[in-house]
Protein backbone atom coordinates (compact mmCIF):
# COMPACT_ATOMS: atom_id res chain seq x y z
CA UNK A 1 0.00 0.00 0.00
CA UNK A 2 0.74 3.45 -0.30
CA UNK A 3 3.89 5.36 -2.19
CA UNK A 4 7.66 5.08 -1.62
CA UNK A 5 9.12 8.43 -2.96
CA UNK A 6 13.04 8.36 -3.77
CA UNK A 7 13.90 11.35 -3.00
CA UNK A 8 17.15 12.89 -4.00
CA UNK A 9 19.80 14.75 -1.92
CA UNK A 10 22.71 17.31 -2.79
CA UNK A 11 25.44 17.68 -0.50
CA UNK A 12 23.53 16.17 2.32
CA UNK A 13 20.00 18.06 2.60
CA UNK A 14 17.30 17.18 0.00
CA UNK A 15 16.90 18.25 -3.57
CA UNK A 16 13.62 20.09 -4.86
CA UNK A 17 12.88 17.35 -6.33
CA UNK A 18 12.20 15.65 -3.43
CA UNK A 19 9.84 18.03 -2.07
CA UNK A 20 8.19 18.13 -5.38
CA UNK A 21 7.71 14.49 -5.35
CA UNK A 22 6.57 14.06 -1.69
CA UNK A 23 3.50 17.09 -2.49
CA UNK A 24 2.06 15.37 -5.29
CA UNK A 25 2.27 12.04 -3.69
CA UNK A 26 0.39 12.83 -0.55
CA UNK A 27 -2.20 15.17 -2.93
CA UNK A 28 -2.28 12.00 -4.86
CA UNK A 29 -4.01 9.93 -1.84
CA UNK A 30 -3.14 6.58 -2.85
CA UNK A 31 -2.29 5.89 0.94
CA UNK A 32 0.78 6.48 3.26
CA UNK A 33 3.70 8.68 1.85
CA UNK A 34 6.99 7.20 2.51
CA UNK A 35 10.55 9.46 1.34
CA UNK A 36 13.33 7.42 0.47
CA UNK A 37 16.48 9.02 1.61
CA UNK A 38 19.66 7.11 -0.06
CA UNK A 39 23.26 7.47 1.70
CA UNK A 40 24.00 10.06 4.44
CA UNK A 41 21.23 13.56 4.41
CA UNK A 42 19.76 15.84 6.94
CA UNK A 43 16.22 14.41 6.69
CA UNK A 44 14.03 16.33 9.04
CA UNK A 45 12.55 18.82 6.51
CA UNK A 46 10.83 16.02 4.77
CA UNK A 47 7.94 15.75 6.89
CA UNK A 48 7.08 19.36 5.97
CA UNK A 49 6.77 18.89 2.22
CA UNK A 50 3.54 15.59 2.73
CA UNK A 51 6.21 12.32 4.00
CA UNK A 52 4.30 10.89 6.32
CA UNK A 53 7.12 8.37 7.22
CA UNK A 54 10.68 8.78 5.88
CA UNK A 55 13.21 5.34 5.29
CA UNK A 56 16.69 6.35 6.09
CA UNK A 57 19.15 4.03 4.52
CA UNK A 58 22.19 5.57 5.82
CA UNK A 59 25.10 3.67 4.26
CA UNK A 60 28.51 5.47 2.91
CA UNK A 61 27.87 2.37 0.32
CA UNK A 62 24.73 4.17 -1.44
CA UNK A 63 26.81 7.65 -0.88
CA UNK A 64 28.16 7.67 -4.92
CA UNK A 65 25.61 5.68 -7.19
CA UNK A 66 26.13 2.17 -8.25
CA UNK A 67 23.51 0.23 -10.03
CA UNK A 68 24.21 -2.92 -8.00
CA UNK A 69 23.44 -1.34 -4.42
CA UNK A 70 20.93 0.86 -5.46
CA UNK A 71 18.74 -1.30 -7.16
CA UNK A 72 19.08 -3.62 -4.29
CA UNK A 73 18.34 -0.83 -1.46
CA UNK A 74 15.40 0.00 -3.80
CA UNK A 75 14.22 -3.57 -3.91
CA UNK A 76 14.38 -3.57 0.25
CA UNK A 77 12.60 -0.08 0.60
CA UNK A 78 9.88 -2.00 -1.67
CA UNK A 79 9.47 -5.42 0.72
CA UNK A 80 9.71 -3.58 3.76
CA UNK A 81 6.98 -0.31 3.26
CA UNK A 82 4.64 -2.45 0.85
CA UNK A 83 4.15 -0.15 -1.31
CA UNK A 84 2.22 -0.14 -4.42
CA UNK A 85 3.98 2.74 -6.39
CA UNK A 86 7.20 3.96 -6.19
CA UNK A 87 8.01 7.46 -7.33
CA UNK A 88 11.42 9.07 -8.41
CA UNK A 89 12.76 12.06 -10.57
CA UNK A 90 13.65 11.31 -14.04
CA UNK A 91 17.84 11.35 -13.33
CA UNK A 92 20.15 9.54 -13.81
CA UNK A 93 19.80 7.17 -11.22
CA UNK A 94 16.24 6.56 -12.15
CA UNK A 95 16.69 6.36 -15.92
CA UNK A 96 19.44 3.77 -14.70
CA UNK A 97 18.02 1.55 -11.71
CA UNK A 98 14.57 2.17 -12.83
CA UNK A 99 14.37 -0.82 -15.93
CA UNK A 100 16.71 -2.83 -13.60
CA UNK A 101 14.59 -3.12 -10.80
CA UNK A 102 11.36 -3.47 -12.82
CA UNK A 103 12.95 -6.41 -14.44
CA UNK A 104 14.29 -7.89 -10.99
CA UNK A 105 10.69 -7.84 -9.55
CA UNK A 106 8.05 -7.76 -11.94
CA UNK A 107 7.07 -4.24 -11.84
CA UNK A 108 5.74 -1.86 -14.77
CA UNK A 109 7.72 1.50 -15.16
CA UNK A 110 6.27 3.84 -16.61
CA UNK A 111 8.53 6.71 -17.57
CA UNK A 112 9.28 9.96 -17.83
CA UNK A 113 5.96 11.36 -16.72
CA UNK A 114 4.96 15.15 -16.45
CA UNK A 115 1.83 14.64 -15.04
CA UNK A 116 -0.08 12.15 -12.81
CA UNK A 117 -3.44 11.42 -11.09
CA UNK A 118 -4.94 8.64 -9.34
CA UNK A 119 -8.42 7.13 -11.26
CA UNK A 120 -10.40 4.45 -9.53
CA UNK A 121 -7.64 4.07 -6.36
CA UNK A 122 -4.52 3.36 -9.67
CA UNK A 123 -2.41 6.05 -10.17
CA UNK A 124 -2.25 6.90 -14.33
CA UNK A 125 1.24 9.19 -15.33
CA UNK A 126 0.61 11.24 -18.87
CA UNK A 127 4.40 11.27 -20.91
CA UNK A 128 5.65 12.62 -24.13
CA UNK A 129 6.50 10.47 -26.63
CA UNK A 130 8.01 10.93 -29.84
CA UNK A 131 10.61 13.18 -28.24
CA UNK A 132 7.29 15.21 -27.03
CA UNK A 133 5.34 15.43 -30.53
CA UNK A 134 2.36 13.17 -28.58
CA UNK A 135 1.27 12.32 -25.33
CA UNK A 136 0.18 9.64 -23.63
CA UNK A 137 -1.47 8.11 -20.31
CA UNK A 138 0.54 5.35 -18.68
CA UNK A 139 -0.60 2.82 -16.23
CA UNK A 140 0.87 -0.26 -14.67
CA UNK A 141 -1.10 -3.45 -14.03
CA UNK A 142 1.43 -5.18 -11.49
CA UNK A 143 2.01 -5.27 -8.38
CA UNK A 144 4.41 -2.77 -8.12
CA UNK A 145 4.47 0.47 -10.36
CA UNK A 146 7.50 2.37 -11.00
CA UNK A 147 6.58 6.31 -12.11
CA UNK A 148 9.63 8.44 -13.12
CA UNK A 149 8.77 12.34 -13.06
CA UNK A 150 10.40 14.85 -15.14
CA UNK A 151 11.45 18.04 -12.59
CA UNK A 152 9.43 20.61 -12.51
CA UNK A 153 6.27 19.00 -13.29
CA UNK A 154 4.36 19.77 -10.49
CA UNK A 155 4.57 23.68 -8.44
CA UNK A 156 6.34 22.79 -4.48
CA UNK A 157 4.32 23.94 -1.52
CA UNK A 158 5.33 25.83 1.53
CA UNK A 159 6.64 23.59 4.44
CA UNK A 160 3.53 22.56 6.84
CA UNK A 161 6.33 22.22 9.50
CA UNK A 162 5.01 18.80 10.39
CA UNK A 163 7.71 16.05 10.95
CA UNK A 164 7.56 12.52 10.25
CA UNK A 165 9.45 9.72 11.69
CA UNK A 166 12.18 8.12 10.40
CA UNK A 167 13.47 4.96 10.52
CA UNK A 168 17.22 4.72 9.68
CA UNK A 169 19.32 1.55 8.81
CA UNK A 170 21.82 0.38 6.51
CA UNK A 171 18.92 -0.93 3.29
CA UNK A 172 20.45 -3.88 3.59
CA UNK A 173 23.56 -3.49 0.98
CA UNK A 174 27.32 -3.57 1.69
CA UNK A 175 30.13 -2.87 -0.47
CA UNK A 176 29.81 -6.08 -2.06
CA UNK A 177 27.24 -5.16 -3.73
CA UNK A 178 28.89 -2.28 -5.85
CA UNK A 179 28.89 -3.51 -9.23
CA UNK A 180 30.01 -0.79 -11.27
CA UNK A 181 32.50 1.36 -9.72
CA UNK A 182 32.88 4.90 -9.52
CA UNK A 183 36.53 5.85 -10.15
CA UNK A 184 36.46 9.83 -10.75
CA UNK A 185 33.61 12.61 -11.16
CA UNK A 186 33.91 15.01 -14.02
CA UNK A 187 32.75 18.23 -13.46
CA UNK A 188 30.21 19.55 -16.14
CA UNK A 189 31.90 21.22 -19.11
CA UNK A 190 30.10 24.75 -18.39
CA UNK A 191 30.19 26.30 -15.00
CA UNK A 192 26.44 27.42 -15.40
CA UNK A 193 22.99 25.35 -14.50
CA UNK A 194 22.97 22.32 -16.61
CA UNK A 195 20.42 22.96 -19.64
CA UNK A 196 18.09 20.29 -18.35
CA UNK A 197 17.59 22.31 -15.20
CA UNK A 198 18.15 25.98 -16.54
CA UNK A 199 15.57 28.42 -16.19
CA UNK A 200 16.67 30.62 -19.17
CA UNK A 201 18.43 29.52 -21.98
CA UNK A 202 20.25 31.12 -24.86
CA UNK A 203 20.73 28.85 -27.90
CA UNK A 204 22.99 29.71 -31.34
CA UNK A 205 22.66 27.45 -34.66
CA UNK A 206 25.09 27.25 -37.81
CA UNK A 207 24.42 30.44 -38.63
CA UNK A 208 27.38 31.84 -35.48
CA UNK A 209 29.72 30.55 -38.71
CA UNK A 210 32.59 29.42 -36.05
CA UNK A 211 33.67 28.51 -32.48
CA UNK A 212 34.72 32.19 -32.21
CA UNK A 213 31.61 33.65 -33.11
CA UNK A 214 29.70 31.05 -30.72
CA UNK A 215 32.13 32.29 -27.74
CA UNK A 216 31.90 35.97 -28.82
CA UNK A 217 28.02 35.82 -29.42
CA UNK A 218 25.78 33.10 -27.68
CA UNK A 219 27.89 33.25 -24.49
CA UNK A 220 28.13 36.91 -23.48
CA UNK A 221 24.23 37.46 -24.15
CA UNK A 222 23.30 34.34 -22.36
CA UNK A 223 25.64 35.85 -19.30
CA UNK A 224 23.89 39.14 -19.53
CA UNK A 225 20.67 37.38 -19.03
CA UNK A 226 21.75 34.59 -16.60
CA UNK A 227 21.16 32.03 -18.80
CA UNK A 228 22.81 28.99 -19.78
CA UNK A 229 24.43 29.06 -23.33
CA UNK A 230 22.60 25.95 -25.80
CA UNK A 231 23.17 24.67 -29.39
CA UNK A 232 21.41 23.33 -32.46
CA UNK A 233 22.85 20.29 -33.56
CA UNK A 234 24.06 21.98 -36.72
CA UNK A 235 26.58 24.43 -34.58
CA UNK A 236 27.25 21.07 -32.30
CA UNK A 237 28.96 19.31 -35.35
CA UNK A 238 30.44 22.10 -36.84
CA UNK A 239 32.58 22.29 -33.47
CA UNK A 240 31.33 26.07 -31.99
CA UNK A 241 29.48 23.98 -28.67
CA UNK A 242 30.03 21.04 -26.80
CA UNK A 243 27.56 17.86 -27.48
CA UNK A 244 26.67 18.57 -23.84
CA UNK A 245 25.17 21.92 -25.15
CA UNK A 246 22.56 20.33 -28.02
CA UNK A 247 19.25 20.88 -27.84
CA UNK A 248 16.72 18.63 -29.42
CA UNK A 249 15.59 15.00 -30.03
CA UNK A 250 19.03 13.74 -30.07
CA UNK A 251 20.62 16.12 -27.80
CA UNK A 252 18.65 17.66 -24.19
CA UNK A 253 15.11 18.20 -24.03
CA UNK A 254 14.82 21.36 -21.58
CA UNK A 255 11.77 23.36 -19.88
CA UNK A 256 12.75 27.34 -19.33
CA UNK A 257 10.96 29.75 -18.82
CA UNK A 258 12.70 31.32 -21.30
CA UNK A 259 14.57 30.27 -24.77
CA UNK A 260 16.17 32.77 -26.79
CA UNK A 261 17.29 31.14 -30.60
CA UNK A 262 19.97 32.97 -32.19
CA UNK A 263 20.18 32.26 -35.89
CA UNK A 264 18.30 28.65 -35.37
CA UNK A 265 15.66 27.72 -37.81
CA UNK A 266 13.95 25.69 -35.57
CA UNK A 267 13.96 22.28 -37.21
CA UNK A 268 11.51 19.82 -36.28
CA UNK A 269 13.91 18.11 -34.19
CA UNK A 270 15.52 21.19 -31.94
CA UNK A 271 11.47 22.08 -31.71
CA UNK A 272 11.22 18.91 -29.85
CA UNK A 273 13.46 19.63 -27.43
CA UNK A 274 12.45 22.84 -26.54
CA UNK A 275 8.79 23.59 -27.59
CA UNK A 276 7.30 23.19 -24.11
CA UNK A 277 9.30 26.47 -22.64
CA UNK A 278 7.70 29.18 -21.69
CA UNK A 279 8.32 31.92 -23.39
CA UNK A 280 10.31 31.58 -27.10
CA UNK A 281 12.60 34.49 -28.62
CA UNK A 282 13.71 33.93 -32.27
CA UNK A 283 16.22 35.97 -34.04
CA UNK A 284 16.68 34.52 -37.44
CA UNK A 285 17.20 36.80 -40.66
CA UNK A 286 14.80 34.81 -42.62
CA UNK A 287 11.00 35.91 -41.93
CA UNK A 288 10.00 32.61 -42.60
CA UNK A 289 11.78 30.32 -40.66
CA UNK A 290 10.30 27.70 -39.43
CA UNK A 291 11.28 28.86 -35.79
CA UNK A 292 8.90 31.91 -35.97
CA UNK A 293 5.70 29.72 -35.61
CA UNK A 294 6.49 28.85 -32.11
CA UNK A 295 8.02 32.00 -31.08
CA UNK A 296 6.61 34.23 -28.99
CA UNK A 297 8.19 37.17 -29.88
CA UNK A 298 10.08 36.97 -33.44
CA UNK A 299 12.61 39.51 -34.49
CA UNK A 300 13.91 39.23 -38.41
CA UNK A 301 16.99 40.59 -38.13
CA UNK A 302 20.57 39.84 -38.56
CA UNK A 303 21.88 38.77 -34.90
CA UNK A 304 25.12 39.78 -35.10
CA UNK A 305 23.49 43.12 -35.05
CA UNK A 306 21.42 42.37 -32.22
CA UNK A 307 22.74 39.92 -30.01
CA UNK A 308 25.20 43.19 -28.31
CA UNK A 309 22.54 44.96 -28.62
CA UNK A 310 20.11 42.64 -26.37
CA UNK A 311 23.02 42.12 -24.06
CA UNK A 312 23.31 45.65 -23.32
CA UNK A 313 19.73 45.79 -23.15
CA UNK A 314 19.45 42.86 -20.71
CA UNK A 315 22.75 44.30 -18.48
CA UNK A 316 20.88 47.39 -17.85
CA UNK A 317 17.72 45.75 -16.95
CA UNK A 318 19.48 42.87 -14.83
CA UNK A 319 21.98 45.17 -13.00
CA UNK B 1 33.35 -12.99 -27.78
CA UNK B 2 31.00 -12.19 -30.29
CA UNK B 3 29.81 -8.70 -29.94
CA UNK B 4 26.33 -8.13 -29.75
CA UNK B 5 23.94 -4.65 -31.25
CA UNK B 6 20.76 -3.82 -30.24
CA UNK B 7 18.89 -2.46 -33.15
CA UNK B 8 15.33 -0.87 -33.67
CA UNK B 9 13.52 0.95 -36.94
CA UNK B 10 11.65 4.42 -35.71
CA UNK B 11 10.02 6.95 -37.61
CA UNK B 12 12.37 8.95 -39.21
CA UNK B 13 12.97 12.14 -36.29
CA UNK B 14 11.53 14.93 -38.85
CA UNK B 15 8.54 12.45 -38.86
CA UNK B 16 5.34 15.03 -38.45
CA UNK B 17 3.38 12.79 -35.86
CA UNK B 18 -0.11 12.17 -36.83
CA UNK B 19 -2.60 10.22 -33.83
CA UNK B 20 -4.04 7.40 -35.46
CA UNK B 21 -8.20 6.89 -35.03
CA UNK B 22 -8.52 4.69 -31.61
CA UNK B 23 -5.53 7.17 -30.42
CA UNK B 24 -3.35 4.08 -29.64
CA UNK B 25 -0.27 5.19 -31.96
CA UNK B 26 0.79 7.04 -34.84
CA UNK B 27 -0.35 6.48 -38.32
CA UNK B 28 2.50 5.17 -39.86
CA UNK B 29 1.05 4.90 -43.28
CA UNK B 30 3.28 7.98 -44.77
CA UNK B 31 6.38 7.45 -41.99
CA UNK B 32 10.02 7.47 -43.12
CA UNK B 33 11.62 4.81 -40.90
CA UNK B 34 15.32 5.25 -39.93
CA UNK B 35 17.66 2.83 -37.77
CA UNK B 36 16.90 4.55 -34.33
CA UNK B 37 19.67 7.51 -34.12
CA UNK B 38 21.38 6.19 -30.61
CA UNK B 39 21.58 2.80 -32.21
CA UNK B 40 24.05 4.10 -34.65
CA UNK B 41 26.81 4.87 -31.97
CA UNK B 42 25.62 1.52 -30.84
CA UNK B 43 26.33 -0.34 -33.87
CA UNK B 44 29.58 1.75 -35.25
CA UNK B 45 30.86 1.00 -31.50
CA UNK B 46 30.40 -2.38 -32.27
CA UNK B 47 32.31 -2.22 -35.07
CA UNK B 48 35.25 -0.91 -34.03
CA UNK B 49 35.50 -2.98 -30.86
CA UNK B 50 35.66 -5.61 -33.15
CA UNK B 51 38.19 -4.29 -35.51
CA UNK B 52 40.53 -2.94 -32.34
CA UNK B 53 40.25 -7.14 -31.62
CA UNK B 54 37.61 -7.06 -29.09
CA UNK B 55 35.64 -9.26 -30.50
CA UNK B 56 34.82 -11.69 -33.00
CA UNK B 57 31.61 -10.67 -34.53
CA UNK B 58 29.07 -8.33 -34.49
CA UNK B 59 25.50 -9.68 -34.25
CA UNK B 60 22.41 -7.50 -34.40
CA UNK B 61 19.73 -8.49 -32.48
CA UNK B 62 16.20 -6.92 -33.23
CA UNK B 63 12.92 -7.37 -32.90
CA UNK B 64 10.41 -6.94 -36.09
CA UNK B 65 8.64 -7.65 -39.08
CA UNK B 66 9.93 -8.08 -42.44
CA UNK B 67 9.41 -4.37 -43.04
CA UNK B 68 12.94 -3.87 -41.13
CA UNK B 69 15.16 -5.60 -43.59
CA UNK B 70 16.36 -2.34 -45.25
CA UNK B 71 17.64 -1.05 -41.86
CA UNK B 72 18.52 -4.30 -41.14
CA UNK B 73 20.63 -4.65 -44.52
CA UNK B 74 21.76 -0.92 -43.96
CA UNK B 75 23.57 -1.82 -40.09
CA UNK B 76 25.21 -4.84 -42.05
CA UNK B 77 26.61 -2.96 -44.80
CA UNK B 78 27.72 -0.53 -41.83
CA UNK B 79 30.04 -4.04 -40.43
CA UNK B 80 27.67 -6.19 -38.58
CA UNK B 81 28.40 -9.51 -39.92
CA UNK B 82 24.84 -10.83 -39.13
CA UNK B 83 21.13 -10.13 -37.92
CA UNK B 84 18.81 -12.17 -35.74
CA UNK B 85 15.46 -11.10 -35.82
CA UNK B 86 13.14 -12.26 -33.05
CA UNK B 87 9.31 -12.30 -34.87
CA UNK B 88 6.41 -13.32 -33.26
CA UNK B 89 2.94 -11.60 -33.41
CA UNK B 90 3.05 -11.94 -29.72
CA UNK B 91 5.64 -8.94 -29.75
CA UNK B 92 2.46 -6.48 -30.42
CA UNK B 93 1.72 -6.50 -27.23
CA UNK B 94 4.76 -6.31 -25.81
CA UNK B 95 5.85 -3.44 -23.25
CA UNK B 96 9.74 -2.78 -22.64
CA UNK B 97 9.88 -5.66 -20.37
CA UNK B 98 8.54 -7.74 -23.32
CA UNK B 99 11.24 -6.42 -26.02
CA UNK B 100 14.29 -6.94 -22.99
CA UNK B 101 13.00 -10.45 -22.21
CA UNK B 102 13.25 -11.33 -26.00
CA UNK B 103 16.22 -9.96 -26.82
CA UNK B 104 17.70 -11.37 -23.36
CA UNK B 105 16.91 -14.55 -24.46
CA UNK B 106 18.55 -14.01 -28.27
CA UNK B 107 21.64 -12.60 -26.55
CA UNK B 108 21.75 -15.75 -24.57
CA UNK B 109 21.27 -18.04 -27.33
CA UNK B 110 24.11 -16.17 -29.16
CA UNK B 111 25.92 -16.52 -26.21
CA UNK B 112 27.49 -12.69 -26.78
CA UNK B 113 29.66 -11.08 -24.02
CA UNK B 114 28.83 -7.75 -24.39
CA UNK B 115 25.91 -5.72 -25.67
CA UNK B 116 25.92 -2.36 -27.52
CA UNK B 117 22.43 -0.43 -27.48
CA UNK B 118 21.30 3.21 -28.10
CA UNK B 119 20.76 5.28 -24.86
CA UNK B 120 16.74 5.35 -25.57
CA UNK B 121 14.39 4.84 -28.89
CA UNK B 122 12.86 7.80 -30.21
CA UNK B 123 9.77 6.51 -30.77
CA UNK B 124 8.96 5.63 -27.38
CA UNK B 125 11.64 7.61 -25.74
CA UNK B 126 11.38 4.60 -22.50
CA UNK B 127 15.01 3.79 -22.42
CA UNK B 128 14.12 1.08 -20.67
CA UNK B 129 14.90 -2.15 -22.42
CA UNK B 130 19.00 -2.25 -22.16
CA UNK B 131 19.24 -2.07 -18.44
CA UNK B 132 16.36 -4.61 -18.53
CA UNK B 133 18.09 -6.98 -20.23
CA UNK B 134 21.42 -6.53 -18.11
CA UNK B 135 18.81 -7.43 -15.06
CA UNK B 136 17.70 -10.60 -17.11
CA UNK B 137 20.84 -11.77 -17.80
CA UNK B 138 22.55 -10.77 -14.76
CA UNK B 139 25.31 -8.56 -16.74
CA UNK B 140 27.06 -5.34 -15.49
CA UNK B 141 25.22 -1.81 -17.28
CA UNK B 142 26.47 1.31 -17.75
CA UNK B 143 23.97 3.75 -18.85
CA UNK B 144 24.79 7.34 -21.65
CA UNK B 145 28.49 6.40 -22.48
CA UNK B 146 30.08 9.16 -24.62
CA UNK B 147 33.66 6.65 -23.81
CA UNK B 148 34.80 3.50 -23.51
CA UNK B 149 37.57 0.95 -22.95
CA UNK B 150 37.73 -2.36 -23.08
CA UNK B 151 40.63 -4.47 -20.95
CA UNK B 152 40.24 -8.23 -21.72
CA UNK B 153 36.93 -9.13 -19.09
CA UNK B 154 36.68 -5.38 -17.62
CA UNK B 155 36.30 -2.24 -18.90
CA UNK B 156 36.80 1.94 -17.98
CA UNK B 157 33.44 3.97 -19.66
CA UNK B 158 32.51 7.76 -18.84
CA UNK B 159 28.37 7.74 -18.27
CA UNK B 160 26.21 10.84 -18.04
CA UNK B 161 25.54 11.78 -14.44
CA UNK B 162 23.43 14.63 -12.88
CA UNK B 163 23.38 18.12 -13.18
CA UNK B 164 26.03 17.57 -17.21
CA UNK B 165 28.85 15.58 -15.10
CA UNK B 166 30.23 12.88 -16.41
CA UNK B 167 31.18 9.67 -14.35
CA UNK B 168 34.47 7.86 -15.22
CA UNK B 169 33.34 4.04 -14.37
CA UNK B 170 34.74 0.71 -14.23
CA UNK B 171 33.64 -2.89 -14.13
CA UNK B 172 33.62 -6.42 -15.51
CA UNK B 173 32.14 -7.89 -18.68
CA UNK B 174 29.86 -9.11 -19.66
CA UNK B 175 27.91 -5.79 -19.86
CA UNK B 176 25.58 -3.97 -21.21
CA UNK B 177 26.14 0.01 -22.60
CA UNK B 178 23.72 2.14 -23.56
CA UNK B 179 25.37 4.59 -25.90
CA UNK B 180 25.63 7.95 -26.06
CA UNK B 181 25.90 11.14 -28.96
CA UNK B 182 29.41 11.63 -28.93
CA UNK B 183 30.70 8.20 -28.18
CA UNK B 184 31.63 7.67 -31.89
CA UNK B 185 31.08 8.97 -35.20
CA UNK B 186 28.82 6.57 -37.16
CA UNK B 187 30.09 5.78 -40.42
CA UNK B 188 28.01 6.00 -43.75
CA UNK B 189 27.61 2.59 -45.49
CA UNK B 190 29.92 2.63 -48.77
CA UNK B 191 28.84 0.56 -51.64
CA UNK B 192 31.20 -2.29 -52.01
CA UNK B 193 29.72 -2.96 -48.43
CA UNK B 194 26.10 -2.75 -49.71
CA UNK B 195 26.74 -4.98 -52.22
CA UNK B 196 28.75 -7.29 -49.63
CA UNK B 197 25.92 -6.71 -47.36
CA UNK B 198 23.19 -8.52 -49.38
CA UNK B 199 24.60 -11.88 -48.75
CA UNK B 200 24.59 -11.09 -44.98
CA UNK B 201 22.59 -13.93 -43.23
CA UNK B 202 19.21 -12.67 -41.55
CA UNK B 203 17.71 -15.21 -39.10
CA UNK B 204 14.69 -15.39 -38.07
CA UNK B 205 13.49 -16.90 -34.65
CA UNK B 206 10.24 -17.10 -33.06
CA UNK B 207 9.50 -17.00 -29.57
CA UNK B 208 9.30 -20.35 -28.89
CA UNK B 209 12.63 -20.59 -31.26
CA UNK B 210 14.53 -18.70 -28.27
CA UNK B 211 12.36 -20.56 -25.66
CA UNK B 212 10.05 -17.80 -24.06
CA UNK B 213 6.24 -18.18 -23.94
CA UNK B 214 3.47 -15.44 -25.57
CA UNK B 215 2.87 -15.16 -21.77
CA UNK B 216 6.16 -14.32 -21.04
CA UNK B 217 6.32 -10.86 -22.88
CA UNK B 218 2.40 -10.19 -21.66
CA UNK B 219 2.57 -6.50 -20.92
CA UNK B 220 2.90 -4.83 -17.24
CA UNK B 221 2.31 -1.12 -18.96
CA UNK B 222 -0.14 0.07 -20.94
CA UNK B 223 0.10 3.70 -23.01
CA UNK B 224 -3.37 4.84 -24.18
CA UNK B 225 -5.12 7.74 -25.04
CA UNK B 226 -2.11 9.64 -27.14
CA UNK B 227 -2.87 13.35 -28.45
CA UNK B 228 -0.69 15.56 -30.07
CA UNK B 229 0.18 18.60 -27.33
CA UNK B 230 -1.64 21.56 -27.28
CA UNK B 231 -0.57 24.42 -29.54
CA UNK B 232 1.62 27.40 -28.75
CA UNK B 233 -0.27 30.50 -28.52
CA UNK B 234 0.17 32.97 -31.69
CA UNK B 235 3.61 35.16 -30.87
CA UNK B 236 4.07 38.28 -32.73
CA UNK B 237 7.04 40.06 -34.10
CA UNK B 238 8.88 43.19 -33.13
CA UNK B 239 9.04 45.98 -35.78
CA UNK B 240 11.39 48.71 -36.12
CA UNK B 241 14.97 50.15 -36.25
CA UNK B 242 17.25 47.53 -34.01
CA UNK B 243 17.72 49.55 -31.04
CA UNK B 244 14.53 50.26 -29.99
CA UNK B 245 13.32 46.65 -31.00
CA UNK B 246 16.22 45.80 -28.19
CA UNK B 247 14.99 48.15 -25.77
CA UNK B 248 11.43 46.93 -26.79
CA UNK B 249 11.90 42.82 -26.57
CA UNK B 250 13.44 43.35 -22.90
CA UNK B 251 10.51 45.41 -21.90
CA UNK B 252 7.93 42.90 -22.95
CA UNK B 253 10.06 40.11 -21.46
CA UNK B 254 10.31 42.02 -17.90
CA UNK B 255 6.38 43.30 -17.71
CA UNK B 256 4.55 41.42 -20.23
CA UNK B 257 5.70 37.70 -19.98
CA UNK B 258 7.34 38.39 -16.48
CA UNK B 259 10.45 36.32 -17.23
CA UNK B 260 13.04 38.42 -16.15
C1 LIG C 1 18.43 12.02 -36.68
C2 LIG C 1 18.52 13.50 -36.52
C3 LIG C 1 18.53 14.03 -35.25
C4 LIG C 1 18.64 15.41 -35.07
N1 LIG C 1 18.63 15.92 -33.79
C5 LIG C 1 18.75 17.25 -33.63
C6 LIG C 1 18.76 17.82 -32.32
O1 LIG C 1 18.69 17.13 -31.31
N2 LIG C 1 18.87 19.17 -32.21
C7 LIG C 1 18.97 19.99 -33.30
O2 LIG C 1 19.08 21.21 -33.11
N3 LIG C 1 18.97 19.48 -34.53
C8 LIG C 1 18.88 18.13 -34.72
N4 LIG C 1 18.92 17.64 -35.99
C9 LIG C 1 19.28 18.53 -37.10
C10 LIG C 1 18.16 19.38 -37.60
O3 LIG C 1 17.43 18.67 -38.57
C11 LIG C 1 18.71 20.68 -38.22
O4 LIG C 1 19.60 20.33 -39.24
C12 LIG C 1 19.43 21.60 -37.25
O5 LIG C 1 18.63 21.80 -36.10
C13 LIG C 1 19.70 22.91 -37.93
O6 LIG C 1 20.46 23.74 -37.12
P1 LIG C 1 20.44 25.31 -37.33
O7 LIG C 1 19.09 25.82 -37.10
O8 LIG C 1 21.53 25.84 -36.48
O9 LIG C 1 20.93 25.47 -38.83
P2 LIG C 1 20.12 25.81 -40.16
O10 LIG C 1 18.95 24.94 -40.33
O11 LIG C 1 21.13 25.87 -41.22
O12 LIG C 1 19.54 27.24 -39.89
C14 LIG C 1 20.30 28.39 -39.75
C15 LIG C 1 19.33 29.52 -39.57
O13 LIG C 1 20.05 30.68 -39.23
C16 LIG C 1 19.51 31.78 -39.95
N5 LIG C 1 20.60 32.74 -40.09
C17 LIG C 1 21.73 32.60 -40.81
N6 LIG C 1 22.52 33.68 -40.65
C18 LIG C 1 21.88 34.51 -39.79
C19 LIG C 1 22.18 35.77 -39.23
N7 LIG C 1 23.34 36.40 -39.49
N8 LIG C 1 21.29 36.33 -38.39
C20 LIG C 1 20.11 35.70 -38.10
N9 LIG C 1 19.78 34.52 -38.62
C21 LIG C 1 20.65 33.90 -39.44
C22 LIG C 1 18.99 31.21 -41.23
O14 LIG C 1 17.94 32.02 -41.75
C23 LIG C 1 18.49 29.84 -40.79
O15 LIG C 1 17.13 29.88 -40.41
C24 LIG C 1 18.77 16.26 -36.19
C25 LIG C 1 18.74 15.71 -37.47
C26 LIG C 1 18.61 14.36 -37.64
C27 LIG C 1 18.58 13.82 -39.03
Amino acid sequence: MGILVLCDTDGGAPRKSAYELLGKAKALGLGPVTALVLGSADVSSLGGYGADAVLHYDNAVLGTYSTGAVVKALANAIAATGAQYVLASANQVARDAFPRLSARIGAGYAVECTDLRSEGGKLVGRRPVYAGKALVDVATNSAVGLYSVRPNSFPIGASTGASAPVTVSDGGVSAADVDVKVVQTLAPEGKEVDLTEADRIVSGGRSLKSKEGFDSVVRPLAAAVHATPGASRAAVDAGYAHHGDQVGQTGKVVNPSLYIALGISGAIQHLAGMRTSRVIVAVNKDADAPIFQYATYGIVGDLFEYAPLLQKEFEKALS
Amino acid sequence: MKIGVCLKQVPATDTRVVVNPTASGILTNDVKWEINPYDDYALEEAVRQKAAGKGTEVVILTVGGAETEQRLRDALARGADRVVRVDDPAMAGADALGYARALAAAAKAEDVGVLFCGRQAVDGDNGAVPAMIAELLGWSQVSWIDKLAIDGGSFTANRAAGGGAKEVVTGALPGVFTCDKGLNEPRMATLPNIMAAKKKPIVVKNLDAIGLSAGAVAPLVAETAMSLPPARPAGRKLTGDAATVAAELVRLLREEAKVI
